[in-house]
């Protein structure tokens, strides 16, 4: 087996200065009963590595690959280019194979790229301080809410009806089987929700989302100065990272906590995951704040250097105090992230943000120009939605049965609620073109 | 209130300088060379992509456009390459040798893994493109999902927790619901978990609302099974127990441990951390598991990458399986499809736990890697894991002090008994590896060993280089026991890219991001170039 | 004349009249290692004898404080908040936790005196 360097004559060698007769000795802790005869049953034994490809390849023929369709789906998942270098960057084995920074004198390349990382989030959402990155936004949505529980001291999250459905689903859960109350608002496929009314002196903290899951753009500052009025926090998640270079960010708005999916920055779309959570606050609130966090030192001959710490708020130390049961954050894909965004800076990043919206911006009027066909949205970033005049999942799958991906009925997401089962979420990134453009409408014209 | 810690732990300072240097004019050691942050390189004007010129279109942001500077550097492409390169060069890593971090199996990390990871029409996927559109990927997770049913021998997984800690919620969980299903939840408000449980067990008990109680050890490093029956009672909701346990034995009494917990009415949730151990040798469902979570980063290599991301799917006994959190991947006669909420599926679902379907990219990876060992190799693997551990433990005994009798599972574990009296801790002791070119062991965990000092070697390494990774170790051993190299061990380490870092700066003044404010300092070869 | 009494959790309080001052002793610091951050109770608070109702860390460390005796917070040390070291520098002096209203006087009388606790930590080895 090509990944194994030992050899019978070592195994030989070793048992012998272990002085064991067989490597079944070393398992004689295991019940006599439940050790296994032999390998397990009804597996195949091992394959060499065209053989692995080549299934992987018969796998990757029974889907139809977005490079190879017009595509239009969002909904909290974006499809962008990401440049080679990314890619390069963290397959180099001392990024790939390296593991969480503990020894920081080894590990200097992982927490300074952290730190940058750290940095970039924080100028991003407008907020002072960013850890090293969640599993991703829809469990960073949850975890903000419990932080924000911590902090108020109370139990009622308000939930707007314009947050992404997995997410509000997430925080439900968590709810539910940690204790405490999550009181989500109806759907807002308008994007005119007044949350304001609703916030109370046992509100711990109101979620909303911008652009909004059906990609309406909103001023949170009123309901952030209400929320504080109460003593409340606002949570600002957003799911589109790269509207951030166009859009007054939540930091701006008064937001407590940020917390960004930051897969659209150097994450391919994966079929979900992994992505990479991005998670802002406050100074204040920084040691309720949950995961890693890197923070600037210097070693024993003064020279700059970078550490994981307060740690004291994390599992392996406070245990059932912690602030959080997490451990693994998402290393890799914050580097792919801060690798990007370093592509981008300044310039790249708002010219990337610009050209989504330009590209949402032509399909939006094209799609609406459509018979019975109404655009919902004033205002959007690179997604927004249309009421169809039929059930839009049809749609959507007569569209697929054209080899075009045309967009998310939302009653996938929000199954229960017949109001949006007309409703399509279309996105449009820097990728559209008109070699994609045009066949959507062409397919929207001839099945709707 | 106190726990006792190693004193010098992170402690930088009243370290003696390191050995007289000759100093370069830059700062730079040859291949290791001193880099900037991003955002002391950056300069208006430069950019790493070529955007084309947005058309110009009437905004529709509800006049919230972004005003002012975001603060981002510019840097040119080259420029970004040799920024992460130079970073890369400061890091220790699996592909550069032995990495014996207990716990944590650092085991070679496979390039096929990340290839078919990257294959059109698997890695470019959207969650929510129409399932008739992702047959494939469908099928591959049920395929993952099989292997891990048959190896684990346990009907059912939820493949979608994004790591080992989401995992243990996703359990804990659906012992709650089950529970729940019972109308035992208010009632059984207890989890047992041994004192050397790994932290996120307690952290996950406690999230959930119930009352950690610890269980201690015996002299022989396992459960002891006379505390734990004692505090079995209609209390208890569940054990949560790591078998091969933290300290790298396998529990031998874990049949007797299953039957008294079920007979009392409780859950035995099991910390698969360790499964890489006896992954093909031993099925946890014939220990009387009730759910485990899989740490697919571990057991399956798909790659550690600096702290994540990982994948924890969870497998479930036929008691637990209907309160599996969706989406579930249902296959309809020849077509697969996503239950993506409760009412599509035929159970009792939780809830959900993560955005979409799981972590797909982990999923291809572990796939590769177990179809590139089979059931002949995993067996291997899990074999020569435990070879490798006890070969260091057995070719290290006479010089360090191993913390329990007998053999041992995939890694050994060590007492600081034979640093007593040297003036060297556990701490310097693993400094001064650094300097030899090994990652350290892990150290101080699990709580329950003095000054602990825990070695995985894994299947990975070859036999050569194991002899040499002990024959560094017997080398320090003896140089600490002569009592005259305390100062060289706390000065340790020295040719690393960085000594000692001050740990207790960072923690009392936090600073967490740069700020154009913010410079090298003083002593920093940066600062003295600019100067 | 103000009184010091010990803990077995490694707490002192000293009592005037009816507030008591507490923290921790020489012997907790020296275990703890440099103290890095001290989450100290807020004034006002009721604690009840044996309540965890403070934290102090270290690099690797959180402990609990217990409250030794039933009280009412009635100050707590500011100044920590920027200098935690003061903890490890003077732990019986500026390094102080909070100050507590004492609920029962008799509750001291279940705690060590300046002998038994010397003696107690001599035993601890």
């Amino acid at each position: 087996m090509r990944y194994l360097p030992l050899t019978p004559i070592d195994r030989r060698d070793m048992l012998a200065v272990i002085g064991a007769k067989s490597v079944d000795e070393l398992f004689k802790d295991v019940p006599a009963d439940a050790r296994l005869p032999s390998k397990v049953a009804g597996l195949p034994d091992h394959l060499g590595e065209l053989e692995v490809e080549r299934a992987f390849q018969n796998y990757a023929a029974k889907n139809v690959s977005p490079s190879t369709a017009p595509f239009f789906i969002g909904a909290g998942a974006y499809r962008h280019h990401v440049p080679s270098t990314v890619d390069y960057m963290i397959q180099r084995g001392e990024f790939l194979t390296s593991y969480t920074p503990y020894q920081p004198e080894i590990t200097q390349g992982t927490l300074q790229y952290l730190f940058e990382f750290q940095t970039q989030v924080s100028l991003l959402t407008g907020m002072e301080v960013a850890n090293a990155s969640m599993y991703d936004g829809s469990t960073g949505a949850s975890e903000a809410v419990l932080m924000a529980n911590r902090i108020t001291r109370r139990t009622k999250a308000l939930i707007s009806g314009g947050l992404h459905p997995h997410y509000r689903n997430i925080i439900e859960t968590t709810a539910h089987w940690q204790g405490y109350s999550a009181v989500a608002a109806k759907t807002d496929a308008e994007g005119l929700e007044d949350l304001i009314a609703k916030v109370d002196k046992e509100t711990s903290c109101v979620v909303v989302q911008n652009p909004s899951f059906f990609g309406h753009v909103r001023d949170f500052t009123k309901l952030a100065a209400a929320c504080h009025e109460a003593g409340a926090l606002l949570i600002v998640v957003v799911t589109e990272v790269v509207s951030l270079g166009l859009i007054m960010p939540p930091g701006e708005m008064g937001a407590d906590i940020v917390v960004c999916e930051g897969q659209s920055i150097g994450n391919g779309l994966g079929f979900g995951g992994p992505y990479v959570g991005l998670f802002a606050t406050r100074d204040k609130y920084v040691r309720q704040m949950p995961g890693r966090l890197v923070g600037e030192t210097v070693d024993a001959d003064g020279k700059r250097g970078f550490v994981l710490t307060l740690s004291t708020r994390e599992q392996h130390i406070r245990r059932e105090k912690a602030t959080s049961n997490i451990c693994t954050n998402a290393g890799l894909c914050a580097l792919a992230f801060t690798v990007h965004l370093t592509l981008l800076g300044e310039a790249g990043f708002r010219r990337l943000a610009e050209l989504n919206h330009a590209k949402a911006s032509e399909l939006a009027d094209r799609v609406a120009a459509l018979p019975g066909v109404k655009l919902l949205n004033e205002s959007f970033f690179n997604e927004f939605t249309v009421r169809l005049p039929k059930p839009a999942a049809p749609v959507v799958q007569a569209l697929a049965d054209k080899r075009i991906l045309g967009g998310v009925p939302v009653s996938r997401l929000i199954p229960d609620d017949p109001s949006v089962e007309n409703l399509l979420l279309l996105a449009a990134t820097e990728t559209a073109t008109e070699a994609g453009m045009g066949p959507l409408i062409a397919g929207l014209k001839e099945v709707l | 209130m106190v726990q006792s810690l190693d004193r010098s732990q992170g402690r930088a300072g009243g370290i003696a300088a390191a050995a007289s240097d000759s100093p370069t004019f830059t700062g730079n050691r040859a291949l290791q060379i001193e880099e900037p942050l991003i955002f002391e390189m950056g300069q208006p004007g430069r950019c790493g992509v070529d955007l084309p010129e947005p058309p110009k279109v009437k905004d529709r942001l509800n006049g919230l456009k972004r005003t002012g500077e975001i603060g981002l550097p510019g840097l040119s492409e080259p420029q970004v390459v040799q920024h992460y390169t130079r970073l890369s060069q400061k890091n220790y890593a699996i592909d550069m040798g032995v990495y014996p971090l207990g716990s944590c199996t650092m085991k070679h990390n496979p390039r096929i893994n990340e290839k078919v990871a990257r294959l059109p029409g698997i890695g470019d996927l959207h969650p929510l493109q129409p399932v008739s559109t992702v047959q494939g990927a469908l099928e591959l997770i049920d395929r993952l999902a099989h292997w891990l049913k048959t190896l684990t021998g346990m009907p059912a997984v939820a493949m979608s927790p994004a790591a080992g800690a989401h995992g243990e919620m996703c359990g804990m969980m659906a012992i709650a619901a089950a529970l729940e299903a019972r109308g035992e939840r208010s009632k059984r408000r207890v989890v047992l978990a041994p004192e050397s449980a790994h932290g996120t067990n307690p952290a996950t008990a406690a999230a959930l609302g119930f009352t950690v109680k610890p269980i201690p050890a015996n002299e022989r490093g396992r459960v002891d099974l006379a505390s734990l029956k004692a505090a079995l009672g209609s209390d208890v909701a569940a054990i949560m127990l790591t078998n091969p346990n933290t300290c790298g034995l396998f529990e031998s009494e874990i049949v007797e441990i299953s039957r008294a917990v079920h007979e009392a009415g409780a859950f035995f949730y099991c910390d698969g951390a360790n499964f890489n151990a006896i992954v093909g040798r031993v099925r946890p469902g014939d220990l009387g598991v009730d759910c485990m979570h899989i740490n697919l980063h571990k057991t399956f290599s798909t790659p550690h990458g600096g702290g994540g991301p990982g994948a924890g799917p969870v497998v479930l006994s036929a008691a637990l399986a209907p309160y599996a959190p969706y989406p579930w991947i249902v296959k309809d006669g020849e077509k697969w499809r996503v239950a993506e909420d409760g009412a599509a599926v035929d159970g009792k679902p939780l809830g959900r736990l993560k955005a979409f379907h799981g972590q797909m990219g982990m999923f291809t990876r572990a796939l590769s890697y177990i179809m590139s060992h089979g059931a002949d190799g995993l067996k291997q693997a899990a074999e020569d894991a435990v070879l490798s551990a006890n070969y260091v433990m057995a070719a290290l005994k006479d010089v360090m002090t191993p913390a329990f009798e007998g053999p041992c599972m995939h890694e050994a574990l060590f007492d600081d008994g034979f640093l007593k009296d040297t003036g060297v801790s556990t701490l310097d002791f693993a400094k001064a590896m650094i300097d030899e070119g090994y990652h350290p062991m892990t150290m101080y965990f699990p709580l329950v060993v003095h000054g602990a000092m825990l070695i995985e070697p894994t299947e990975s390494q070859a036999k050569e280089d194991l002899d040499v990774f002990i024959a560094a170790l017997r080398s320090l051993a003896e140089r600490a026991k002569s009592g005259t190299a305390a100062e060289e061990f706390k000065a340790a380490p020295r040719f690393a890219p960085r000594r000692r870092l001050d740990e207790t700066l960072a923690a009392r003044k936090p600073v967490l991001r740069w700020r154009p404010s913010n410079n090298p300092p003083e002593g920093d070869p940066l600062k003295q170039a600019a100067d | 004349m103000a009184d010091t009494k010990y803990t077995q959790e490694h707490e002192w309080i000293r009592v005037e009249g009816d507030v008591g001052t507490i923290g921790i002793t020489q012997y907790a610091q020296e275990q703890l290692g440099d103290v890095v951050f001290v989450d100290v109770p807020a004034a006002g608070r009721k604690v009840a004898k044996g309540e965890a109702c403070a934290v102090v860390e270290s690099v690797k460390a959180a402990s609990d404080i217990y409250a030794p005796v039933s009280g009412e917070v009635v100050e707590a040390n500011a100044a920590l908040a920027d200098s935690p070291g003061d903890v490890n520098a003077e732990p019986t002096g500026k390094g102080w936790f909070f100050k507590l209203k004492l609920a029962d006087k008799g509750e001291l009388a279940g705690l060590m005196d300046e002998a038994a606790y010397t003696a107690f930590v001599k035993s601890l080895g």
